[in-house]
């Protein structure tokens, strides 16, 4: 199973098992890390799973959708990096992920 | 209140807000005893993709989860599944479940939902009639959506025409039955519902509107839905999907104000001040629309129930609540609703409707009080935070595409 890092904005790192097919969300939110609400459960609906891909792992990642491009237009502390990590598919070609979260969520 | 005198916290009612409020205690430092009751089998699970991507088949139940079932024993929060409250004693605060056992609380917390309403017509207990609400509902269903089948469903609200969608998508024959003129009357304008209205008939879904369902039809097994006006739609699956009723019974017993939902204050503090009532159980004033008393269905109701209680529960930050949002997923369309539309006097369109992106922006006199956002989430996320602070756009700004939703919300006063 792929390893994601999850680093906190206070620097505390979460390493998570993520099943193949889920979501970067869901295997954090299944594991509680704190940073990440996504109180809509993955529907791209509230924009509060907002996290900042490690830089070296952009192109595995790929380019959000303009859907989720527009969401992320309204959240905060808004990077070049940005996602939402409901829109970033786990798969092996992702194992070793890296991505951290923002101080807040709203 | 500080966490000091509250040592055992018992939640009735282990669906997304009473799940929530175990996990955002936890979260918030309460280390006293936790304990949450539930009726269905399954640890809390999202609702929400029941009629959606779980009942396409495309998610399992491991996906539904909230958290892992490992998760509460981990975090010590006593989870009692398939169990069933029965008695709440106030004098001794204490619960009452099946079997006898008396749990003793300081807070109580009532998270009981809400319950599908039945068809009120002979034959709404044949095999085949189907109500929508649990994961139970859901497996029922699953394996009778097949290509060809002939769905009828009853009631065009949201429930009912996501499950119209996935019917289409899965090759069925599907005729929504709704006693209004319009399918979504309840839940948006007439132009919004025209829209969807024609997208459902595009996509091959047929519609009798005005129709009142007097019978469903069969011997062991539904064969039919017969109408008033004496027609008849030939059904092998019926869905009913018309609407919840908040479930009270525990609150009616044991007296606790009771006014469309258990009736709370702003913090979900019902007529006792040891009890919560949080959900599609309860009704609450809301902050961002003069306080006014709203039982709201939806996620972020039950999410904001949670986080409130777990706030006040802990004496931590008062929770800072968010404009009521919703959302609903039909065909390709993705639907995002933001505020609450009830008292617009118009409505001011960004996009059109053809192009199957477009927002519609509800005012009351010059506030901006609502917005519904299809395939537009710039316009629903913008709606939703000048609703939250109380800002409005000029309508005539709207119209100007030239200008982004951002920019539109930056300007806003």
């Amino acid at each position: 199973m792929p390893k994601i890092t999850y680093i906190e904005a206070s620097g505390k790192e979460h390493v998570i098992d993520a099943p193949n097919g889920q979501t970067v969300m869901e295997a954090a939110v299944k594991h509680a890390v704190p940073g990440i609400d996504a109180d809509c459960g993955g529907a791209c609906a509230c924009a509060t799973c907002h996290v900042y891909v490690d830089p070296e792992w952009l192109a595995k990642t790929g380019d959000a959708s303009s859907m989720e491009q527009s969401m992320l237009d309204f959240a905060n502390d808004v990077e070049d990096n940005s996602r939402l990590s409901c829109q970033i598919k786990v798969s092996e070609a992702l194992d070793g992920l890296v991505v951290r979260l923002p101080k807040s969520q709203h | 209140m500080s966490t000091g005198e509250i040592k055992r916290v018992i939640i009735i009612g282990a669906g997304q807000a009473g799940g929530e409020t175990a996990q955002r205690l936890r979260q918030a430092g309460f280390d006293g005893d936790i304990t949450l009751i539930g009726e269905e089998p399954a640890p809390p699970y999202q609702r929400p993709p029941l009629s959606k991507a779980y009942l396409k088949g495309e998610y399992e139940m491991d996906r539904l989860l909230l958290r892992p079932a490992s998760v509460y024993a981990e975090e010590n929060i006593t989870l009692l599944t398939s169990l069933r409250a029965v008695w709440i004693d106030r004098a001794n605060k204490k619960v009452r479940v099946e079997g006898g056992r008396e749990l003793p609380y300081d807070v109580l917390v009532l998270a009981t939902g809400a319950r599908p309403r039945k068809l009120p017509l002979v034959g709404a207990d044949l095999d085949g009639v189907h109500l929508f609400r649990t994961a139970a509902d859901a497996d029922a269903l699953r394996p009778r959506m097949v290509s060809g089948a002939k769905l009828v469903v009853i009631g065009a609200g949201y429930i009912g025409l996501e499950a119209a969608a996935v019917a289409r998508q899965l090759g069925l024959d599907v005729t929504v039955i709704e006693t209004a003129v319009r399918p979504l009357a309840r839940v948006t304008s007439p132009e919004v519902a025209g829209f969807f209205l024609d997208e459902h008939t595009r996509q091959g879904v047929r519609f009798v509107l005005g129709g009142q369902p007097a019978l469903i039809k069969g011997r062991e097994r539904v064969t039919g839905v017969a109408l008033a006006d004496g027609t008849e739609v030939a059904a092998d699956i019926v869905v009913a999907g018309i609407g919840i009723t908040p479930e009270i019974t525990l609150a009616q017993q044991c007296g606790l104000t009771i006014e469309n939902g258990i009736t709370t204050d702003r913090q979900c503090r019902t007529s006792d001040p040891a009890i919560y009532a949080i959900g599609d159980c309860a009704a609450r004033p809301i902050v961002h629309f003069e306080d006014r008393l709203a039982r709201l269905e939806s996620v972020h109701n039950a999410m904001e129930g949670a986080k409130i209680v777990a706030a006040t529960i802990t004496g931590g930050k008062p929770h800072a609540e968010e404009a009521p949002w919703f959302w609903s997923d039909q065909y390709d369309l993705k639907l995002q609703i933001a505020g609450l539309f009830q008292g617009y006097d118009h409505i001011v369109l960004r996009g059109v409707m053809a192009d199957r992106a477009f927002a519609a922006f509800y005012y009351k006199g010059s506030k901006l009080i609502a917005v519904d956002a299809v395939n537009r989430p710039a316009e629903y996320l913008g709606a939703k935070m000048l609703i939250q602070t109380g800002r409005t756009i000029a309508p005539a700004d709207l119209a100007d595409e030239s200008r982004t939703m951002k920019e539109l919300v930056a300007a806003a006063r």
